[in-house]
């Protein structure tokens, strides 16, 4: 990756933190693990990679390059829409239809970007939140093309490659969504580990400083932004995909919270945490609503009270605290 | 092994339509419903008529014991959540028939789940028109929006109301309303003379009522979402002293619904509605429906709702009872075709053509009836099936 | 006019169910997204004090605002002290988690359904002046909403307590230095933004209904309130509700169409040529 060396300067820590580690191998078994033993579940868990490459996505735009959103789903939706759209008007090659999602989404993640380079957090957090409610007010206004509230039907995928189609048991949206995460996790992590992608932390530790360096700020953060985008558009055509429906709820600002929420609990600036939030979150979600279908929302909020008491930065920050403090430990 | 399972389960039922022993096969029914999430009123009353039915009807459907398993779609309107739950609830819970359905989005994102895997599904609340030609086992024991929408277009025609203002929210359901009622009532010689499309959420009604005060219409026609954007406008209605000006407000009877009648309180006196069912319905049935009610939910008021998910229930009990406790999608769909009941509500029959209800749709008038306000009815339309599919 | 009138009272509406919001998080820095919660609290106590014991509802508004600066000075000792020093988003999380809380709770307690609320006789109608329609609820929002925000702002600006709050919050361990008792001003001041939070939600229910989904329903007007004021004071969230107030009414009547879209790009306008919001001090952080 780093492939211009320049003089005195060692580049061996650096590449020692790019390269893969023991745990990280262990991680990625247990899709293919869950794959065995949870065999009737498929279907949630590959709403789980779906909503993890989600997360991913924002931890590109919040972790690494530090603007906080309210409005990711923005993108999704755009996504989600684009590839639906795509389909409904029988262009219904999966895998096309993931690329015209992401660089719909990445152009409206491009044009948005340049809002979102002023301002404090919470500046940013309001006109993202701000541009995802227009664009819900908008795919709402446009009922006659999106459906509406009543959801975008017609929907109708090819087979994956041509040979697998999704099926009941939800095998093939499985697979699709696990290496579509796989491979897009791979490519995230070798661009946080390039130079574009240690500028943009370099920016996030000290504004000031990078343009001293000769780092252009702003088109770094547009870039960031406008993968963010470009990622989130992908999670929301498989969404659409392996669903076969698009609800407008894909645009909501429930979404966009939720998925905050996910990542913030994971932890931030990790990759990881995006991941193990989602995994968490939506577990605990699951069988808390399963248990207690009307008040699980209490359990929930405790769940998110406890961790933040306990653990600083989510549960990757309490796994590095706890690292940390074991004597011998691995990081 | 797929084939082995299929083979076991035709098995199965062949060995179940020859020997009563599976009797002690349960028959389970997986709900969707919005538990919780800003539907979760809806929920909360289809699950409260079920129960409801299962405890005062018995809960052993054609020799079968019912089993219920409840999963929440909060909120209710994202398909992709609903979808993976009906899945689950097929894959995984094995269920035998899928109900429940709060809203719209929901039944059409599940009816392929229903289609593929050979359910019966039967829909309990979610009104759009089109719901039922998503999967050719679905049954609706709810209503259709256009159903509750057109009568009180014609009423309003044949009563001296000449000249309507139109006020719905601006999303799906709410043009198919404003739709529906232009289409009865221009039909029928009246004249819409205005039309607004409020945004969905919309805390502040003042512009809007402003806008209706000027026009001076003879009534408004109003579809909003229950909750608080109805008691905002109902209450910014007297307020302005709309109604003591002379306007005539009129709407679709989820407007006035028992859950959230007494939040508007008297703003809602003399509001003229047509729908399927009210508490105050005079019949046998209601009076038992009620009193039962109140007696297993003394906090709740039973409403339309609620009643979708009792007839649903019994919609399920009696095919099931023809069909000797086969669940099997066809067989299910052809016991249901032509289905005639007496319902809390009044009578109801499943048309054999589309699968949906046919009911009767009276006119109501919110009034005080011994101390709680309630929707008396005074007019009604018989037999009155969907106009959305002609 | 009356589109004039109706604009005012839309706006003060959201300065009142928004200036808890404005304390907790323009004046103290604490990302409190619960402070939806505490607007439900006191819209339950203020139902249930109007109609199971019959309080008027005048006499009720008191009540209810002591009882939510109470429950927000047991949550401030017990919870929300701890994170003070934590991030942005650890605040964001635990306050979500406490909003899911809150609205099981309410769920579990008071069920799904909207609440009832039926105003007295002298707070309700409409008196006409010449080319206005003026509701008597909405000119009593306003009294309210202006009286509030004035007291707010020589508070802040003008009393002892203002300054120590506002060295609080900037340097808690000058402040310390200097003999500020930096707890007992944030429990108090936490007091305050919860008092005024369930006041919000009190007078908001005759309005904006209430049902346990409350705090999330209007968490985007609570905070587009504050961005657009600029955190850090009270003038400027007067300011900005009163402008989005006007907007929202005036787009409403006179373009429908667009109706959904006008606070947000009021909001998204501003923000782009003021990033620190209408009145904002130079990003605190």
């Amino acid at each position: 990756m780093t492939t211009h060396s320049i003089d005195g300067f060692d580049p061996g820590p650096l590449r020692n933190l790019a390269r893969w580690k023991r745990a990280e191998y262990a991680f990625w078994l247990l899709p293919v693990a869950a794959y065995f033993a949870l065999g009737e579940q498929l279907s949630l868990l590959s709403q789980i990679a779906i909503t993890a490459l989600f997360a991913l996505s924002l931890d590109l735009v919040l972790g690494y390059a530090g603007i906080v959103s309210l409005g990711h789903a923005a993108f999704f939706g755009i996504g989600a829409y684009a590839a639906g759209l795509m389909a409904a008007n029988g262009w219904n090659d999966p895998l096309a239809g993931l690329l015209g999602a992401a660089l719909i989404a990445a152009a409206a993640g491009f044009i948005t970007s340049f809002l979102v380079l002023r301002g404090s957090d919470l500046t940013r957090l309001m006109v993202t939140l701000g541009v995802a409610l227009m664009l819900f007010e908008l795919a709402n206004k446009l009922t006659r093309i999106t459906g509406g509230v009543d959801g975008l039907q017609g929907i109708e995928m090819k087979p994956l490659l041509g040979m697998f189609s999704f099926d009941l048991y939800g095998k093939t949206a499985y697979i699709y969504s696990v290496v579509v995460l796989f491979v897009l996790f791979w490519i995230a992590r070798r661009i946080v580990h390039s130079p574009f992608g240690l500028s943009l932390r370099g920016i996030r530790l000290n504004v000031q400083r990078m343009p001293a360096l000769g780092a252009p700020v702003n088109a770094r953060l547009v870039g960031a932004y406008t993968l963010g985008a470009a990622y989130a558009g992908i999670a929301g055509a498989l969404l659409t995909q392996t669903t076969q429906f698009v609800s407008i709820d894909v645009l909501s600002f429930s979404r966009s919270a939720e998925l905050l929420l996910i990542l913030v609990l994971g932890g931030t600036g990790s990759l990881y945490g995006a991941l193990i939030g989602t995994i968490v979150f939506m577990t605990a979600h699951h069988l808390l609503s399963g248990i207690n279908p009307q008040y699980w929302q209490f359990w929930l909020g405790m769940l998110l009270v406890l961790v933040v008491l306990f653990a600083r930065d989510g549960v990757m920050g309490g796994l590095r605290a706890l690292g940390k403090r074991l004597p011998g430990a691995v990081k | 092994m797929q084939h082995f399972k299929k083979a076991l389960v035709a098995a199965t039922f062949a060995l179940a339509a020859s020997f009563a022993a599976q009797a002690a096969d349960p028959i389970k029914i997986g709900l969707v419903l919005p538990m919780t999430g800003p539907f979760a009123a809806y929920g909360k009353q289809i699950h409260n008529g079920v129960k409801l039915y299962l405890a005062t009807q018995g809960d052993t459907f054609g020799g079968r014991k019912v089993e219920l398993i409840v999963k929440d779609d909060a909120p209710g309107t994202a398909g992709d959540v609903s979808k993976r739950l009906a899945q689950e609830l097929v894959v995984k819970d094995k269920v035998d028939i899928l109900a429940g359905f709060g809203l719209t989005p929901s039944a059409f994102a599940v009816a392929p789940v229903a289609t593929e895997a050979k359910k019966p599904m039967v829909v309990m609340n979610a009104a759009t028109s089109a719901v039922t030609t998503k999967s050719n086992y679905l049954v609706r024991a709810s209503m259709t929006l256009p159903q509750i929408t057109a009568p009180i277009a014609s009423w309003a025609a044949k009563n001296k109301i000449k000249k309507v203002f139109t006020l719905v929210a601006d999303y799906g359901p709410g043009h198919d309303a404003e739709g529906q009622f232009k289409k009865t009532f221009t039909a029928a010689g009246g004249e819409i003379v205005g039309e607004v499309r409020a945004p969905v959420k919309n805390p502040d009604f003042a512009p809007f009522l402003q806008k209706i005060k000027d026009t001076k219409p003879d009534a408004v026609f109003i579809f909003l979402p229950p909750g608080a954007e109805t008691i905002a406008f109902m209450k910014g209605f007297t307020e302005r002293g709309l109604s003591a000006a002379g306007i005539r407000l009129i709407a679709t009877g989820d407007l006035p619904d028992e859950d959230i009648l007494d939040a508007i309180g008297d703003a809602a006196l003399g509001l003229i509605t047509s729908f399927h069912y009210s508490e105050a319905h005079k019949s046998a049935e209601n009076k038992a429906y009620t009193e039962a009610y109140y007696k297993a939910y003394p906090k709740d008021r039973p409403n339309f709702m609620s009643i979708g998910g009792y007839d649903g229930m019994h919609l399920i009990a009696e095919v099931l009872k023809k069909t000797g406790g086969n669940a099997d999608a066809e067989k299910f769909v052809e016991a249901a075709k032509g289905m005639k009941w007496t319902s809390p509500r009044g009578p109801v029959s499943i048309d054999p053509a589309t699968r949906d209800i046919v009911q009767t749709i009276y006119i109501r008038k919110v009034e005080r009836v011994g101390g709680k306000l309630q929707n008396v009815e005074f007019d009604q339309v018989n037999e009155f099936k969907d106009p959305g599919k002609q | 006019m009356t589109v004039v009138f109706d604009g005012i009272a839309s706006g003060l509406l959201l300065f009142l169910i928004s200036v808890g919001l404005s304390v907790t998080l323009g004046l103290m820095n604490f990302v409190n997204l619960a402070h939806g919660s505490f607007a439900m609290l006191g819209g339950y106590v203020c139902v249930v004090l109007l109609n199971r014991h019959g309080v008027p509802f005048l006499a009720a508004l008191p009540i209810v605002t002591a009882a939510s600066a109470l429950a927000g000075v047991v949550l401030e000792r017990t919870l929300y002290r701890r994170l003070y020093g934590a991030s942005h988003l650890d605040q964001v999380l635990f306050s979500i988690g406490l909003v899911f809380m809150s609205i099981s709770i309410a769920h579990f307690f008071f069920g799904a359904q909207q609440q009832p609320l039926q105003l007295p006789p002298m707070l309700s109608g409409q008196f006409n002046l010449p080319g206005v329609d003026v509701g008597v609820y909405r000119l009593f929002l306003i009294v309210v909403g202006v009286t509030i925000a004035v007291a707010l702002q020589w508070m802040i600006a003008g009393t002892r307590f203002g300054a120590e709050l506002r060295a609080s919050v900037d340097n808690p361990r000058t402040a310390r230095g200097l003999g500020i008792d930096v707890e007992r001003v944030f429990v108090l001041t936490f007091a305050l933004g919860s008092g005024l939070a369930g006041l919000g939600g009190a007078l908001g229910v005759e309005m904006l209904g209430l049902d346990p989904e409350f705090p999330v329903k209007y968490i985007v007007y609570f905070l587009i309130v504050v961005a657009v004021g600029g955190s850090g004071n009270i003038k400027g969230s007067l300011y900005a509700s009163l402008i989005i107030g006007i907007c929202d009414v005036a787009g409403k009547y006179y373009i429908p169409q667009v109706g959904a879209f006008v606070i947000y790009a009021v909001m998204v306008v501003t923000l782009i040529f003021r990033p620190q919001g209408l009145f904002g001090r130079s990003a605190a952080k």
